[in-house]
């Protein structure tokens, strides 16, 4: 049985030919399902292991990022049945099943609770990613460093990371210092701005593009099957998406972005197929 | 009613108070910011705090009330709102939001409204307040907005309630019927009141045509009279608007040259040199033609690789962009989108470009009425751009920001977007398309409203004191992404014949294109969904409302095609269908409202008759000293606006959306050195890639419009091939914004400006033949003036020249910073006395005469030259010359690699005694910086042997950049920190 992933389009993601690609270059079957397709109920959740929520902007971010897509998936019913989209996905998660959304997908998450979902809670949310500090849209690749300890399965490995953000509301906020006490003793701030030079996190902008409290980039849920990321993966999966492919000739062929997602697509073969 | 919690930083209200303290010097101590939602519905209380407490707010840092104010701890507080019938995206998103909560639509005419509560604290007084809300908080075209003092605020009940729903009135629909049997001033009086902006001579051939008793019995057959109605009149002059016209490229021209005495005739410039170069390059190619659809379409096709097509075009959106930057541009973005998406059978978008002509942010002077201050210009068009570009998933690849004082009298804002298409879609070429009779009109997207009203006829015009308000906009990225994401569907299962965007002249315009296929349409204006009720037959005809296709859908797949379109929430409504009748036939509620003869439609526009007499202007060449001091020369040049970073606008714009863009804007060690040009690769399964880049010298216009055109041309190619594009492999796209050039009490010197249209296009010609280069698309924006009161400001003639092409293998591509230290730089190209119309000269005042001539022949040589020494991977590093010349060109070299380089001006090849600061500043065209590994000298230099081809140093390990003058003394030495830093300085913070 092959692995089976789908990303979920339309209302205004951007990046789901991309994250498709990267799915099948780590070894997934991946379709592409317009959201319309599961409210027809002519897709289901049920028959994929690996869930993407790419990155864009649904409906436009017009209610502040990603509310408004959280919003539908929450109350819109699929054809044919009780059920909205969002019982579907606590149903993928109860059985065990990978969810990664990056950048507007990473919001929509936070935004329906699915992140950090602390206490294995995925309804509640209690953190938000808000505006950046220096107020609009930047598109700049920065250093991140993984927290070994962390139970995140997309980063087992992992220990520098170098990817583009591209948003205007990347800025992690914590509910309450109780939150972001858990969030890290937990090891769930899988990922964070680092100084390039250090690897030690970061305030300091541009390293720190948003001003994101505690330098938090991603998360996870304690699972770890659950994730989430403001930079984006799937924009390195080979040499000449690296900004300085050109003169740095040591660069391996693969961009450092697919390992997350062979490690998905391994985790799901060893405890999914 | 949504504010941010006590504690959280709002960088929104932030960034208003900086953006208040640069443009007005009002220094606040805080400025906040509170959204509210109006919602006009039938809701329960209930109904209403789920959806506050829900979709409208974030509960971690945000505080939520319904009916009750939030603002507290303020001075004054201005909230600002749209005007009725402004697009608020905002609120359609709320009202969606609402629906999927209470799983019951909107009835009709029930709406959410948003606006925006500005806290503003600190010493400031009603009338402060007033110039930050007029001057930068809000437009007044398309906005409103409240002051209160915290002194008069209502702290229990907050504002008063304000709907801005759109009152339709008493006044009845009704289609006018305009008696054209009149004196001549009576019509010009139509054509003025009615914004026709038809002339004297066009409304006496409506006159004749009403008058003709033919026509006037075919009327009657169809319930007419012999007067004209409402809707035809506006249709008559939609369709023979300059801006859809292009009367000034069609005119008949008679050309004198007082230098060489020549006297000629042109019929057409469009048809004399445009198209004559396409059509004389595409017999010359034969079998390696790359064309496959030229000018016809609403962008230009060529071919890419065996299964896919590229499609490129750029428009231009100046005058809406001059009333409101933001407004203008966004909807100037994703109004290109639809072009080149509704190309052949329709083509997905790949990448947009954007290039600006500003004038200088820190303009100081006073403004003559009307004008918006450069500073707001730039921020509101970049600000829209970002919004249109960013949220359509549109990377943006390419660009640049030219500054002229003039450009204050209208901003050029060009939009362009690249798309890629199957070759085959179903069995039949992607690039072609036919609407065919019997197919119904098919409108989908947003829905009409007076948005936009008279944009074709008010382009068409000068920036005038009654330039109409409903010209402006508001763009909605995701209503068309909806459309987009179900159209390509729809093109992939067959499900329509052509398709086709609504831009100016909306249905008139698409309609009555499509319907030049079949020759003839009938259309029922009164089926179209409108946005409120009360439009007037003609104002569905012509409204530019965005967000909107029209689509020949054969009538076996209109259900199919219907069915799909409600699944993914995209409206789509039968309007009618096409016919052979002939006739250009609405009906409203049954009723026929126009009965225009195709023909007379198309074809009845009288050419226009236009004289041009070229007298060269009274220039010379400055005596100049030689500078004291290179350094700061050079950091002055650095420093200047044309030549300096654009990062703070780059960043805005995401240019790696898709994962194809293998050569991005910004490149170099810290990703901060600017690209020539742009290299997307757009299939994951293939290395093939797209090069894009531009070129755009208006400053060159002062001397001759030829040789700016020449230049503009080589610029384009010459950044093309630095980083990899095949010169063999290539289209241009010429977009033209001009001063009127056309004689008048208005435009006394029309003369001249005409003449300086003909020798750009002569220049067109020659140099897109020389360097073999076909046009595909192209367009022209000619009346770029502002005229009220004696204050005349005319834009310097302006040729934006576009280049799409291909890279056989993107990991040949190739980038501007200097690699490694060893490496030898080579400068190839001649340079000559040419500082005419120089970035050196202009820092200093002067215009000078000598403008840079381009040598096609050698040019084209030595960039296949280039082309075979990226393919054998000899090539390091690549930057074209161009504003600032060698001395810039270097200095970004260096910097962008953190590497020193060390250059000796006696190597350099150049013609005639020229002076160090000359060699280091003329702008002599078609020259590459290059640098080559030592290891690949020999092969590099054989591969040019017999052409210009210099080393004039090499790169090294410390990072400054080292001069020796043609005398032999070192001539300056300067820090890369230092050079990057004046570079970087004058834009970081806007």
């Amino acid at each position: 049985m092959n692995v089976k992933a789908l990303v979920i389009a339309g209302n205004g993601t951007n990046c789901e030919r991309e994250v498709s690609e990267a799915c099948r270059l780590a070894g997934a079957e991946c379709d592409i399902v317009h959201v319309a397709e599961l409210l027809a109920g002519r897709a289901r959740l049920d028959d994929y292991h690996f869930l993407n929520l790419a990155g864009g902007f649904l409906d436009g971010d017009d209610l502040g990022s990603a509310k408004a897509g959280a919003n539908r998936l929450r109350h819109a019913r699929v054809a044919g049945s009780d059920e909205t989209v969002a019982d579907q996905l606590q149903r993928f998660i109860a059985a065990g099943k990978l969810v990664m959304g990056v950048c507007n997908g990473f919001q929509l998450m936070v935004k329906m609770g699915l992140l950090p979902a602390l206490g294995g809670d995925h309804l509640t949310q209690s953190a938000t990613l808000t505006f950046n500090d220096g107020g609009h849209f930047e598109d700049r690749w920065c250093e991140l460093s993984v927290d070994p300890d962390s139970p995140c399965v997309f980063t087992r490995g992992l220990d520098r990371l170098y990817f583009p953000v591209r948003h205007g509301e990347g800025k992690f906020v914590p509910a309450s210092s109780e939150v972001l006490a858990a969030i890290e003793a937990r090891h769930l701030a899988v990922l964070r701005y680092c100084d390039p030079a250090t690897g030690a996190p970061t305030m300091e902008y541009p390293f720190n593009p948003n001003g994101s409290v505690a330098a938090i980039a991603g998360i996870c849920d304690e699972t770890g099957r659950l994730f989430g990321l403001m930079p984006h993966p799937e924009a390195y999966v080979h040499r000449t998406h690296h900004p300085r492919w050109t003169r740095q000739p040591e660069l391996p062929e693969e961009g450092m972005g697919l390992q997350l997602y062979r490690n998905a697509v391994e985790f799901i073969r060893n405890n999914l197929l | 009613m949504a504010g941010l919690k006590d504690g959280v930083r709002d960088a929104r209200g932030e960034r208003v108070r900086r953006e208040i303290r640069e443009h007005l010097g009002i220094d606040l101590a805080s400025v906040r910011t509170v959204d509210v939602y109006t919602v006009d519905a039938q809701l329960s209380e209930a109904e209403v705090r789920a959806a506050a407490l829900g979709p409208f707010c974030d509960p971690v840092v945000q505080d939520v009330s319904v009916d009750r104010p939030l603002p507290r701890d303020f001075d004054i507080l201005v909230e600002v709102g749209y005007r009725p019938g402004v697009t608020d995206n905002v609120g359609r998103t709320a009202k969606e939001a609402i629906q999927y909560l209470t799983g019951r639509p909107f009835a009709a005419g029930e709406a959410v409204y948003t606006s925006v509560q500005y806290l503003l604290k600190g010493r400031i007084d009603v009338a402060a307040a007033e110039r930050i809300a007029a001057g930068f908080l809000a437009n007044g075209l398309i906005q409103r907005w409240t002051i209160v003092p915290s002194g008069e605020y209502d702290a229990e009940r907050g504002l008063p309630v304000f709907v801005p729903k759109v009152d339709v009135g008493a006044h009845a629909i009704a289609v006018q019927e305009i008696d054209l049997d009149v004196s001549d001033d009576e019509l010009m009086q139509i054509s003025k009141a009615g914004m026709l902006a038809l002339t004297l001579e066009e409304m006496k051939i409506i006159q004749a045509h009403a008058a003709d008793p033919a026509v006037q019995a075919e009327r009657r057959k169809m319930g007419l009279g012999a007067r004209l109605t409402d809707c035809e009149l506006e249709a008559l002059a939609q369709t023979w608007s300059e801006h859809c016209k292009h009367k000034i490229f069609a005119a008949h021209i008679a050309y004198e040259d007082t230098t060489t005495g020549e006297k000629s005739e042109i019929n057409s410039l469009f048809k004399s040199y445009i198209v004559r170069a396409t059509r004389e390059l595409r017999e010359r190619a034969g079998e390696n033609d790359i064309c496959l659809s030229v000018f016809k379409d609403n962008a230009g096709v060529i071919r890419f690789t065996d299964d896919w097509s590229l499609v490129f075009k750029v428009e231009t959106h100046n005058s809406p962009s001059a009333l409101d930057p933001y407004g203008g541009a966004l909807t100037g973005i994703v109004g290109v989108n639809r072009d080149s998406f509704g190309t052949g059978k329709g083509a997905r978008l790949l990448f947009n470009t954007d290039i600006f002509c500003f004038a200088s942010p820190f303009y100081e002077k006073p403004l003559p009425p009307r004008l918006l201050h450069p500073r707001r210009i730039f921020e509101g068009v970049v600000e829209g751009v970002e919004h249109g570009g960013n949220k359509s998933g549109i990377p943006t690849v390419n660009g640049s920001i030219v500054f002229d004082e003039r450009f204050a009298g209208k901003p050029l804002v060009y939009c362009g977007t690249g798309a890629i298409m199957p070759t085959v879609v179903n069995g039949q070429p992607g690039h072609e398309k036919q609407a065919n009779v019997g197919d119904r009109i098919v409108m989908v997207g947003g829905r009409i409203g007076k948005d936009g009203i008279h944009g074709a006829t008010f382009s068409s015009e000068e920036l005038h004191e009654g330039s109409p308000v409903t010209a402006v906009q508001i763009g909605d990225p995701i209503t068309q992404k909806r459309m987009f994401d179900f159209l390509i569907i729809a093109r992939d299962r067959g499900l329509y014949s052509s398709i086709t965007d609504n831009g100016a002249g909306g249905l008139s315009s698409s309609v009555g294109e499509m319907s030049q296929d079949t020759g003839g349409f009938e259309m029922h204006l009164d089926r179209a969904p409108l946005k409120y009720p009360g439009l007037q037959p003609w104002e569905i005809l012509i409204s530019e409302a965005q967000e909107r296709m029209t689509v020949a859908v054969p009538p076996q797949h209109l259900e199919a095609f219907l069915k799909l379109a409600g699944e993914m929430d995209v409206e789509a409504t039968d309007l009618g269908c096409f016919t052979a009748s002939g006739y250009y036939h609405c009906l409203y509620q049954g009723k026929t409202v126009t009965w225009l003869p195709m023909d007379f439609l198309h074809d009845g526009v009288p050419q226009l008759r236009i004289p041009a007499r070229w007298t060269p202007p009274a220039v010379a060449e400055p005596q100049l000293p030689e500078p004291q001091d290179y350094v700061a020369e050079l950091k002055g040049l650095l420093g200047s606006l044309n030549v300096c970073s654009k990062e703070s606008v780059v960043r805005r714009y995401d240019h790696e959306v898709q994962a194809g863009t293998v050569v991005k804007p910004l490149t170099g060690v810290v990703n901060d050195g600017p690209s020539d040009a742009a290299v997307v690769r757009p299939l994951p399964d293939s290395f093939a890639g797209v090069a894009v880049a531009h070129g755009i010298c208006p400053r060159y216009s002062d001397i001759d419009t030829y040789h700016m055109t020449a230049n503009a041309i080589d610029e384009a190619l010459r950044n093309y091939v630095a980083v990899g594009g095949d010169i063999d492999h290539v289209a241009g796209l010429d977009n033209f914004c001009w001063c009127d050039p056309v004689k008048s009490d208005k435009t006394p010197d029309g003369e001249y400006k005409a003449a300086q249209l003909v020798r750009s296009n002569r220049a067109l010609y020659d140099y897109c033949l020389a360097f073999g280069v076909p046009l595909i698309s192209g367009k022209d924006s000619m009346k770029n003036d502002y005229q009220i009161g004696d204050t005349k400001i005319s834009i310097p003639p302006t040729l934006l020249f576009s280049v799409i092409g291909k890279v056989e293998d993107v990991r040949r591509a190739v980038t501007m910073d200097a690699k490694t230290p060893g490496d030898l730089v080579y400068l190839l190209g001649t340079t000559r006395d040419e500082l005419g119309g120089s970035e050196y000269y202009a820092r200093l005042g002067h215009t000078g005469r000598n403008v840079p001539q381009v040598d096609a022949s050698s040019a084209l040589r030595r960039y296949r030259t280039v082309n075979a020494a990226q393919a054998r991977g000899l090539i390091a590093s690549c930057h074209d010359l161009s504003d600032g010349g060698l001395a810039v060109a270097l200095a970004e070299t260096a910097f962008a690699g953190d590497r020193g380089l060390d250059i000796d001006l006696r190597r350099v090849d150049a013609e005639g005694d020229l002076a160090d600061w000359q060699l280091l500043f003329s702008e002599s065209a078609s020259r590459l910086l290059v640098t080559v590994r030592n290891g690949d000298r020999a092969a590099f230099e054989e591969l040019f042997a017999g052409q210009s081809c210099a080393c004039i140093g090499r790169v090294t390990a410390v990072p400054e950049l080292r001069i020796v003058s043609r005398a032999g003394d070192m001539l300056m030495v300067a820090a890369n920190d230092e050079l990057k830093a004046a570079w970087q300085a004058p834009l970081k913070e806007l």
